[in-house]
Formats: C-alpha cells, sequence, structure tokens
C-alpha cells in the first residue's frame, strides 16, 4: 500500500494533478482509493487530494502519508507531520524562507499547534524549520527548483514567458513523485492525456516539462527512496471514477429522463455530468410501457435525458413528481440543506403514490455546517422528514459500485412500490475517485410495477384503488381512459377530496401498509451485507461509507480476532427481522457512523429493542480512514470503551 | 374511420361535488375553463390542470380532465415538470393571489423566465378566503376588508407588472363574471406558444367586502349624467389599446413592456381588463431545451421506452464507461 498526497491552494490545479497522478497509478496496475479535501471557496483555500494505492482493491485512506507532494509552503506546513519516517517531501525549493506566520489562510489552532512544535525543538518559524523537523524524524526531503525547472522547459519548447508556463507547475510535482518513485513515465503521459482529454498542445507541453523534472531528480536525488512505484501486471480492466459520475451513469441506465437540482455541495457535480451527457445511444427495439400515452411513435437510437436547474430545492423535487406523473423516470439530487426544503414535497409524492427518486448527498450540517466536508447526519431526517405519516424508502450505499447498483435499485423500488425514494450518498462518495473493474458494472432489470393499461369498458379508473397490497396500478398523465386526480388532501379512490374517517383510516392503512410490503418482498440481500465473521463475538454494525475503511480495517487487523461487519443497506423501513436475527445474541455490537448520535443505532433500537454496546463515531467533517477504524476498534476491544470519538484528517 | 364526438362543455365537468361559497368568482373562472376546453375541442385525457392550495385550488377536482391539486404556491414546478416530460400534453396551472404571489413568488418569477408552454390562472381576489380572510399579497395598503383585525400596512404586489418582468410572453387580465370574455383570454392563453399568465379579478362575498360584484360594477359610481353605475371594468380591445409586439425587436418589446406596465397601474374607478403584453417572439423553454438536445422535440421524456422485452436497460451506457476506462 502506497499513500501519496498532494496539497495546494484552490483553483492551483490540484485535483487534475490528483487525477493525473490515480490514472497513471491505475495504469501501471494498481487499485487506487482518491479522497478530495476542500474549503468552500473558489480560489485560495487549501485543498490536498490522498491517494492509496495498493496491488488489491481499496475502499478507504489510510492515516499514514508515504510521499507528500506539495507546490506551496500551506501544504507542506499542514501536513508534514502526517509523512512516516521514511517518508518523503517534495516541495518548493525557493519556498524555504516562507514563515508560518505570513500564510493568513491557516486557522489559528493549527498555526499554534505548529508553532509550539517548532518552538519545542528549538526552531524557527521557516518552511526550513519545519523540514529541518521532519528531517529528523527520518523524512526524506526533495526540494525541486520549480521556476528553474520551468525555465528550461520554456527553453525547449520556444515558450520564455513564464506565466504562460506556469499552470504546469503542479504536473512538474506529480512527475517528481513519479520519478522519485522510479515510475515509468509512459502512464504519467496517459494520464495527462485523460485528464486534459482533447487538448493535444497543453498534453505535449506538460510532456515535456515531466521529462525536465525526470532529468532533474535522476541527477540530483540518489535511487533509493523506500517506497516506489513499478509496473505491476494486473489481468482485469478497470475504471477510474468518481461517485457523482458513477451515479449519473447509472440514472442514464436506469431509465431516468428527467433530473433537476439547485447547485450544491456535493451533489452538483452528479447533474453537471448528466448536463454534459444529455444525448447518449438506445436500443432502438425497446417499446414503451405506457403504449397510448405516445401518438406518434418516433423511435430512434438515441434517448435524451432533460435537466433542469431550478429557481430552489422547493421546485427541484415538484418538478420531478410533476415529471414522474407522465410515467417518466424522474429524480432530483441534492444535499442535506436542500433536502430540508424537499420535506413538503416529499410528503406530497408520499400521499399520491408518485415515484421520485432523491439522491441525497450527505454533508456536514446543521444548517450550512461544513459545506464541502462530510457526515452522515441525515439518516434520521431522510426516515422521517416530512409532517403526518407517510411510507418511504431510505437506502444507503457504501461504496462507488453499490452506488451503481443502488441508483437502479432506487428507481425500481420508488415504481414498484409507489413511494418516494432516498438514495443516501455522501460526500465521501461523491469526491472519492476509486478504480472500479469493468468486469463488476454489470446487469441490471428495470422494474416497473403495476401499470393500468386497460380499464374495463364502462368502468372509471380508481387511481388509488384499494387492494390487497395496498398498491393500484398507475396511469401516466395523458393516458386515454385513466383521468384520475391527484390532492395533498386525504382522498378517496378517484383522487378528490374526501374527509370521511372510515375512508380516511382505509386510505392510511392503504398507504402505510406498503411499508410492510417493502419489508416483506424486499430480498435480504438487498437490505443487509454481511462480511467477516457471520457468527462472530463482535459485531460492527455501520451503513453508507463508512463501508470501505471498516472492511480495510478488518484486513489490517488480521487474525485474532472474530468479527463480524453487518452493513445495513436499507435503512427505512428498518430490516428489523433480518438485523435482529443477527444480532439476536451478541454480546457486543460496536456502532461505527459519522455523526454525533448514533442514528443507525437509534432506528435499530426503535425496530428491534437492540442496542449497541459501543459506538465508534466521527464528526469532524472528515471521512474515517481505516488506520483509525482499526485504531478506535482495539481501543474498543481492549478497553471496552462505550463511546469512541475520533478526529482524525486534515 | 372513427368520428370524433363533438365536445362540449358537459364533457369537462366532474362528478366531484364544488363546495365554494354561494356568488364566488371561482364559478365563473370554472366555467371559463371548461368553456375554453370546450371550444378548443381538446380531449380531456390530454389535458393536465394544477393547482395550489386554497379555494382556487380545488378548480381541478371539478373539471373532467388529469386534475393534479399540489401545494401550498407550488402548482408551478410541478406543471412544468409534466409539460417538459411530455409536451402533448395541454398543462394548464391554477392559483389564488396568496398561492401564487405570496408563497409561490418564487416560482412565479423564475417560471417567468423559462416560456414553458403552458397557462397560468390566478385567481385575484385580495383575501386568504379558506383561512378567513386574511390580507393576500394584492390587497392595497390601508385597506381594512372585513376580517382584518386592523387595517393592511404591506403594498400590494402587481401581479400584471411582475409577469411582465418576469418574462411572461402573454400576459392578460380577465374579470371573474364576464366570463365570456375570460374565456376567450383563457383559449388565446392556451393557443399561445409559451407561457400566458391570465390574472383573473376574483369577488370573495365571504371575506373581501370592498371588492365586490357591485364594487367592481361600479354601482357607488353613479353617472349623474345617466344617473345610472359607471362600471369599473372595462375592456382593453374596445379602446384601440396595443400591446401585442409585431416583429422580432428589442426595442418594440421594450416599447411594449413599458406601455402595459404603465397600464396595469390603473386600478380605482377605472379597471381595465384584456391582454395587456403578448410577445410570440420569444423561444419556448421545449425549443431552447432543443438546442443542446435535439432528439427532445421527437424524443421527449414521456416518449423514450427505458427498457427493452427481456427488463433490460434500453441506454447503452459503453461509451460512457469507456471515457473511465484506465488504459
Amino acid at each position: 500500500m502506497f499513500s501519496w498526497m498532494i496539497g495546494g491552494a484552490q483553483g492551483t490545479g490540484v485535483d487534475s494533478s490528483a487525477n493525473v497522478y490515480a490514472y497513471a497509478a491505475a495504469s501501471a496496475g494498481y487499485y487506487v482509493y482518491g479522497k478530495r479535501e476542500y474549503y468552500s471557496n473558489i480560489k485560495g483555500r487549501h485543498s490536498y487530494f490522498s491517494v492509496l494505492a495498493s496491488d488489491r482493491p481499496v475502499n478507504s485512506i489510510i492515516d499514514d502519508v508515504h510521499l507528500l507532494v506539495s507546490f506551496d509552503a500551506e501544504t507542506v506546513f499542514r501536513h508534514a507531520s502526517e509523512v512516516v519516517p521514511g517518508g518523503g517531501i517534495i516541495y518548493d525549493k525557493d519556498l524555504e524562507g516562507e514563515r508560518l506566520k505570513n500564510i493568513p489562510s491557516i486557522e489559528q489552532r493549527i498555526v499554534e499547534e505548529i508553532s509550539k512544535e517548532l518552538e519545542e525543538n528549538g526552531l524557527g518559524d521557516t518552511l526550513k524549520d519545519l523540514l529541518k523537523l521532519a528531517e529528523s524524524r527520518g523524512v526524506r526531503l526533495f526540494p525541486i527548483p520549480y521556476m528553474d525547472l520551468l525555465r528550461k522547459t520554456g527553453e525547449i519548447i520556444g515558450q520564455t514567458q513564464l506565466s504562460a508556463l506556469v499552470r504546469m507547475v503542479n504536473t512538474m510535482a506529480v512527475a517528481a513523485s513519479f520519478a522519485i518513485l522510479k515510475a515509468d513515465p509512459s502512464h504519467l503521459y496517459k494520464g495527462l492525456n485523460y485528464s486534459f482529454r482533447a487538448k493535444k498542445k497543453v498534453v505535449e507541453m506538460n510532456i515535456k516539462a515531466c521529462e525536465v523534472v525526470y532529468d532533474y531528480v535522476r541527477s540530483n536525488f540518489s535511487d533509493d527512496f523506500a517506497y516506489s512505484l513499478p509496473n505491476r501486471p494486473r489481468s482485469d480492466e478497470v475504471i477510474l471514477i468518481s461517485g457523482t459520475s458513477m451515479v449519473g451513469i447509472a440514472k442514464i441506465y436506469a431509465g431516468c429522463r428527467f433530473q433537476t437540482y439547485y447547485p450544491i455541495t456535493p451533489a452538483a457535480d452528479e447533474s453537471v455530468y448528466l448536463e454534459d451527457k444529455m444525448t447518449f445511444r438506445v436500443d432502438s427495439t425497446s417499446e414503451l410501457d405506457y403504449p397510448p400515452v405516445a401518438e406518434t411513435k418516433t423511435l430512434t437510437d438515441k434517448g435524451n435525458i432533460v435537466v433542469i436547474q431550478t429557481e430552489d430545492e422547493i421546485a427541484a423535487i415538484n418538478m420531478a413528481v410533476g415529471a414522474s406523473l407522465t410515467g417518466v423516470r424522474a429524480a432530483t439530487a441534492t444535499s442535506g440543506p436542500g433536502f430540508s426544503l424537499m420535506a413538503e414535497g416529499l410528503g406530497w409524492a408520499g400521499m399520491n403514490e408518485v415515484p421520485v427518486v432523491v439522491t441525497h448527498y450527505q454533508r456536514a450540517g446543521p444548517s450550512t455546517g461544513l459545506p464541502t466536508r462530510h457526515e452522515q447526519g441525515d439518516l434520521l431526517f431522510s426516515a422521517f422528514a416530512g409532517h403526518g405519516e407517510f411510507p418511504r424508502i431510505v437506502i444507503a450505499s457504501g461504496d462507488i459500485l453499490e452506488a451503481f447498483y443502488d441508483t437502479v435499485k432506487a428507481f425500481n423500488y420508488a415504481e414498484k412500490y409507489q413511494v418516494p425514494v432516498i438514495h443516501l450518498l455522501d460526500k465521501a462518495i461523491a469526491n472519492a475517485t476509486q478504480t472500479i473493474r469493468l468486469s463488476e458494472i454489470g446487469d441490471v432489470v428495470i422494474e416497473r410495477g403495476e401499470i393500468a393499461n386497460d380499464v374495463a369498458p364502462g368502468e372509471r379508473y380508481k387511481r388509488f384503488k384499494f387492494t390487497e397490497t395496498g398498491i393500484s396500478p398507475r396511469a401516466p398523465l395523458g393516458n386515454r381512459g385513466t383521468i384520475f386526480w391527484n390532492t395533498g388532501d386525504e382522498h378517496d379512490e378517484y383522487g378528490h377530496i374526501d374527509e370521511d374517517p372510515i375512508n380516511r383510516t382505509r386510505m392510511m392503512e392503504k398507504r402505510m401498509g406498503k411499508l410492510r410490503i417493502i419489508e416483506e418482498t424486499v430480498p435480504s440481500s438487498e437490505k443487509i451485507s454481511i462480511y467477516g465473521d457471520d457468527s462472530p463475538d463482535v459485531w460492527l454494525i455501520s451503513w453508507g461509507s463508512t463501508k470501505g475503511p471498516i472492511i480495510d480495517a478488518l484486513n489490517l487487523l488480521g487474525v485474532g480476532y472474530k468479527i463480524g461487519f453487518l452493513q445495513v443497506r436499507m435503512l427505512y423501513p428498518f430490516p428489523g427481522q433480518v438485523v435482529a436475527e443477527k444480532l439476536r445474541n451478541a454480546e457486543r455490537i460496536v456502532d461505527v457512523e459519522q455523526n454525533y448520535s448514533g442514528q443507525m443505532g437509534r432506528l435499530l433500537t426503535m425496530t428491534t429493542g437492540i442496542k449497541p454496546t459501543n459506538y465508534i463515531l466521527k464528526y469532524n467533517g472528515r471521512p474515517f480512514s481505516s488506520t483509525e477504524i482499526k485504531d478506535a476498534l482495539v481501543e474498543v476491544l481492549q478497553k471496552d470503551t462505550k463511546r469512541v470519538v475520533m478526529n482524525r484528517g486534515a | 374511420m372513427v368520428v370524433a364526438q363533438k365536445l362540449t362543455m358537459a364533457h369537462y365537468r366532474s362528478t366531484a361535488y364544488i363546495d365554494w361559497c354561494p356568488g364566488c368568482g371561482d364559478f365563473g373562472i370554472l366555467s371559463a375553463v371548461q368553456m375554453a376546453l370546450a371550444e378548443l375541442q381538446l380531449e380531456p385525457h390530454r389535458v393536465a390542470i394544477f393547482s395550489g392550495i386554497g379555494c382556487s385550488g380545488k378548480l381541478p377536482h371539478f373539471v373532467n380532465t388529469y386534475g393534479i391539486h399540489t401545494l401550498h404556491g407550488r402548482p408551478l414546478p410541478f406543471a412544468i415538470g409534466a409539460k417538459l416530460a411530455n409536451p402533448e400534453l395541454t398543462v394548464i396551472a391554477v392559483s389564488g393571489d396568496g398561492d401564487g404571489l405570496g408563497i409561490g413568488a418564487g416560482h412565479f418569477v423564475n417560471s417567468g423566465r423559462r416560456n414553458v408552454d403552458i397557462t397560468y390562472i390566478v385567481h385575484n381576489n385580495g383575501v386568504y378566503g379558506l383561512t378567513k380572510g386574511q390580507a393576500s399579497p394584492t390587497l392595497r395598503r390601508g385597506l381594512r376588508t372585513k376580517a382584518l383585525p386592523k387595517p393592511n400596512i404591506n403594498d400590494p404586489v402587481n401581479p400584471i407588472a411582475l409577469a411582465i418582468v418576469a418574462g411572461y410572453t402573454f400576459v392578460a387580465r380577465g374579470y371573474a363574471f364576464d366570463t365570456k370574455h375570460l374565456k376567450d383570454l383563457i383559449k388565446k392563453g392556451i393557443e399561445h406558444r409559451g407561457s400566458a399568465f391570465i390574472e383573473v379579478l376574483q369577488p370573495c362575498p365571504t371575506y373581501n367586502d370592498i371588492h365586490t360584484k357591485e364594487w367592481y360594477a361600479g354601482e357607488d359610481l353613479i353617472d349623474p349624467a345617466t344617473g345610472k353605475p359607471r362600471p369599473r371594468i372595462y375592456r382593453l380591445e374596445e379602446t384601440g389599446y396595443d400591446g401585442e409586439v409585431k416583429t422580432d425587436s428589442v426595442e418594440e418589446e421594450i416599447q411594449k413592456m413599458n406601455i402595459a406596465i404603465a397600464k396595469s397601474y390603473e386600478f380605482g374607478d377605472r379597471i381595465p381588463i384584456g391582454i395587456f403584453y403578448r410577445n410570440p417572439f420569444i423561444p419556448t423553454y421545449e425549443e431552447r431545451i432543443a438546442l443542446n438536445s435535439p432528439t427532445y422535440q421527437t424524443n421527449p421524456p414521456a416518449k423514450q421506452p427505458i427498457r427493452n422485452k427481456s427488463m433490460k436497460p434500453s441506454a447503452i451506457i459503453d461509451e460512457l464507461i469507456e471515457e473511465f476506462t484506465v488504459k
């Protein structure tokens, strides 16, 4: 496992250079997992990207950094302490004189902490002092004279204007790391091609810069750095993708043809991806599920998705619901603050049994919270948002690949049970970049539930017909013979307002009874997943993106413990029965969540009466690392600490 | 060949009991909607009427078309979603003044920016009737309708002016008790390509004791010459007023907007009804989507199959995945 980190001011290409590196590492044969951290800021604040490369699939990052790559002073000040002895720091030689007190964007507490450490070691507050401290811990230093190397590159490509070249500093930083790691530069060039796509000239310029850096590294540093990234044969093909792009692709695959959104971090990337891919290829032999709707049949081999940026999230959900009424699979994507505004629309969809999917990328709340940071704080809100009582489904994906399949499932559930479905994701999944084996992206089926195509002659269509399951066959607006009414008021079977107490009771039971049907008909394999030991001494229970670091932590922990990990994938209705079957006789249940109150633990207790015995929680806005969970787990196992609150991550 | 049966008003009447107060202006609006649909011979299943909350919100229940009674202030987002997903539908949205200009004002303004091909009717009675007569966003400052403990201290929104500056391309006002005139406005609104906004002055016989039917009829304004009431309501088209943009020019657009906005402030002893502004040159939202998505108009969302016979997705995502493949 090799842990690489690059940092820099937002807007200086940190992201793209991390993508170049991640792609190059993947191209060299490694599995990678990348984590992106950034401020709610456009330009200037510190952002960084950690990439873990491994010869087996990885699902999280670790705390240690093996090679820190920088081209500004702030990155080194902030992250030098994370670099392990034997690891290295790449930095700009020209910045050695930079002083900590002159960097205004570092929070006071962090400045004080660094200053204290420097003082205690009898050092001043320049970057050079800090690097000395790192060196004394056994960290290798790799000073790179970026400006000199830029000038040299300029001479080669015939560009003397330094300002035209300065954008390449981040590429040079990546190239330096690749050279230090003795990695094959051809992968780097592929990474540049991937990152800059069609801009051929930019790629060529950057390749020249890489060559200059490679020469410099070879002639100035000995080649005995402890870490290397040699080519590694890999038999399976992989893709390198972020959570938001993966969900975007999955929505197209799932048949979603109408998406609404109001710009919000970290959800907006998904909608922007869909706007970019508005038109796509379709199998032209397919047929409409609602034949009467379209009287002119104009099939082509091109499909399209309508993506609407609305005035607010209230409009976003209601517009999606309006589209869904025409029989179209419709969705909206948002984060916590937007979801707060969607509560009334969600209730209307529940009341009128309209399928709609809300893709909810959680971020740290409450209120604006930490807008670009991670949290799993919206579980209980998702399960209970809205006044009154109505059925809904809440599912949560553990990683990018699960998010792909869950996206399709979300639409299937929504249409089968005619309920709103909230698909919980989070910042960690949204902004993660991960290699996924192509072979794992496979088959799905599209289930549309009961459709009312035929109404017997002389019979009036009842949109809310009482049935055994509570599910009434659905018809789209525009369909001949199935005119219906919808209302947020209590209604009769036709959809007209009805305040009769007997009808009210029956309608409540019709709608709420669907929760039982959902529990009974969704297979257990879609409700929970089990990893590790199936009859363990200790159960870890969790949901969402903690899956990756938990699984990696269990691998790190190795033998000696009998630990099982129960990942709950359907959170509402909470699958009490299947979960209780597993946990009933457990002596120790450790609830691992990224929130303050152990929200899923509460759902568990509410549904089954079972209480977690210990909690591992984190709510500092940074996702768990595998090493962090491992350490927390050791504390729980050895000391039986009831509540372990972790606080790692810069 | 099936000979289409001629559709009459009766085809647009639902069986739901109409529970508006006797004498309510809403009856006139309901009739005008039904008459307009019948005259346009629009098949009921091809029409969807969306409403918000309040007395106006109940209107779709009384019409035999698809009727979607949504949330307070939200009929426009629902209506726009349905129209854009299936542009073959004739979509009408209905609000009250509180619904459309109070709680739904954000949607009102932003919908104007889009010019989706829908018709938006706002019942304007100056009060929140269903909650017992509080002041609505259109009630004038200083007025005290009968349920108000104190006179209203808010200035009113001018719905016509707001619609024009928001970008609605057909802006008109009707009067609930001039049903035929209102029916014609609704017909023209439906036929207009783009967002048509129709404000309807609607007496609330229960809570608005100022803007009554008698007040609109000018029963307090006796013409000394004839000794007869001088009606406040008059028709713009009978005065030579012309708010129609006739050439695709920004100058004319601005000029007509200015005339219309100025006209919209006439509200007192004389109250104009009719078409204030119409601009047929602004592209609809559907056309704008098609600029980015060339197959949208032939294959809008509602006309796209999404799975084949073996329930597999229609979409082929190989090329989308390919972009991310590591080489």
